[in-house]
């Protein structure tokens, strides 16, 4: 759950990035490390997207203990 | 003092937007008579709602309209769910209307609407106790039957939108006895053990009695304790349960919580792509504004000729001499001058000058001469003419 806040404040600090590069008053030092860590968080959200993988599971109580399953759709 | 008048246009516009703005007018939940009750051929309702004391004027849009299971008509009395907004062109406020239902349906709706009212007086439907559903859960707990078309809809929606979601389907029975408190369990489950981020409640349409588990007081409270933020999707638009007040976030549909539980990865990543061009942009034309100040500068007079200052202060330099030199000059014209006029004047009172006219000095042994009285007989004296001198005796 920590990576799913992350992401939140990640994107938020994208568009504060954003905002502050497009106000053009920062130096151009400070502006190449903007952009540094703007690509670099922007990149890390697209990393967690991309390496996702697709899980539809199925919680069954089996004596009191929870399995995950593979969930399968019946056909109807 | 100045006035300042606003237009009328401008006011309603003001007024429609502090409206907006008030989460509460967003999602009313009104109860009253129907009045001046008007079928339009759009198949858009017009009509009024009123009690003993007051009324308001109402619109359902035929999307909505379309989900009614009954014909209002004047002087029954309903429900409606809506928002409250204002008709800018005339400047009123009205409800439109999402969902209607017939008010006084039996001992159910009494309970349903006891309970509601008491929930409501403790604070459970308070926006304040609200959770934010997470923007990118990564993985989403949903509590509804492992059969038929509502987890079917939440698996289509919610993989269209993100192809690589994970969702955990915690199966529990949806309706009928022992339903609530098996929902309720599983709630805890999932709470227990942190499984998801967020979690859908959901159940397909079905009649009030049907829909009864998400009005019972304990699925209420199990929502609201959940640490978890809870999603509700119970029945049709139009059926609103307990569940829904309590829930974080209300549904209309299942698949409307898989949309709303689910971001669309696509917008994301759209979105992410969109901050790297903003950026780069941004970049850009910072380096842009940076390299037109630089050459701006070498443009400046002092880079492009360095040496126009000192050959300016050469010229300065050069005239100073030459005043210099005119003032020396000027100086010694005047003393030349000067002199030359002395001269003149030494010359017109020199004795020399006397002697051209015919006058003589007498010297005496080198002496000059004043009186007769300084000679004597036999004295030998110089005359002196202008054009030399001459040795004389006296006799």
């Amino acid at each position: 759950m920590g990576k799913e806040t992350n992401f939140e404040e990640n994107m938020k600090q994208l568009e504060q990035i954003a905002k502050e590069l497009e106000t053009g008053d920062l130096d151009l030092d400070t502006s190449v490390k903007k952009f540094e860590e703007g690509m670099k968080i922007s990149k890390e959200c697209s990393d967690i997207l991309e390496k996702a993988e697709k899980k539809i599971t199925m919680l069954i109580n089996d004596n009191g203990e929870l399995k995950e399953e593979n969930f399968v759709q019946e056909e109807e | 003092m100045k006035y300042d008048p606003v237009s009328v246009t401008d006011l309603n516009k003001y007024i429609k937007e502090k409206i907006a703005n008030d989460e509460a007018l967003n999602n009313v939940l009104v109860k009253g008579e129907i009045s001046n009750f008007k079928n339009h051929y759009t198949g858009h309702l017009y009509f009024t709602l009123k009690d003993e004391n007051s009324l308001i004027k109402c619109i359902m849009f035929k999307s909505s309209a379309v989900n009614l299971k009954f014909m209002p008509k004047d002087g029954m009395k309903v429900l409606v769910f809506g928002t409250v907004s204002v008709f800018e062109r005339d400047g009123v406020y009205q409800i439109y209307c999402k969902a209607m239902q017939e008010d006084g349906m039996g001992s159910l709706y009494t309970a349903y609407e006891e309970l509601k009212a008491k929930l409501d007086k403790e604070g459970l439907f308070k926006v304040e106790h609200k959770k934010k559903i997470p923007v990118m859960p990564k993985c989403i707990g949903v509590l509804t039957s492992n059969t038929g078309s509502v987890i079917r809809d939440i698996i289509n929606v919610s993989t269209r939108r993100n192809p690589n979601v994970y969702i955990k389907l915690l199966p529990v029975p949806v309706q009928g006895e022992g339903a609530a408190i098996k929902i309720v369990d599983a709630i805890k489950t999932m709470n227990d053990k942190k499984l998801a981020d967020v979690i859908i409640v959901a159940r397909g349409g079905g009649s009030l009695e049907d829909l009864w588990p998400f009005n019972e007081e304990i699925v209420a409270r199990a929502i609201y304790e959940s640490e978890l933020p809870v999603i509700s999707a119970v029945g049709h638009e139009t059926d609103f349960t307990i569940a829904d007040f309590v829930a974080d976030l209300r549904a209309p549909t299942p698949s409307a919580a898989a949309e709303l539980a689910v971001p669309n990865i696509s917008d994301v990543m759209l979105k992410l792509n969109s901050y790297n061009n903003r950026y780069k942009l941004a970049l850009k034309k910072k380096i842009e504004v940076m390299k037109l100040r630089y050459e701006k500068c070498m443009n400046s007079r002092v880079f492009k000729e360095p040496l126009q200052k000192i050959q300016e202060k050469y010229i300065l330099i050069d005239m100073q001499i030459k005043s210099i030199q005119n003032s020396i000059t000027n100086l010694y014209k005047d003393k030349k001058n000067y002199a030359i006029n002395m001269i003149a004047k030494l010359d017109a009172l020199s004795p020399l000058k006397t002697l051209t006219r015919g006058y003589s000095i007498v010297g005496l042994n080198g002496k000059v001469i004043k009186s007769v009285k300084q000679l004597q007989k036999d004295d030998e004296v110089d005359i002196r003419f202008y054009d030399g001198t001459a040795k004389a005796k006296l006799i």
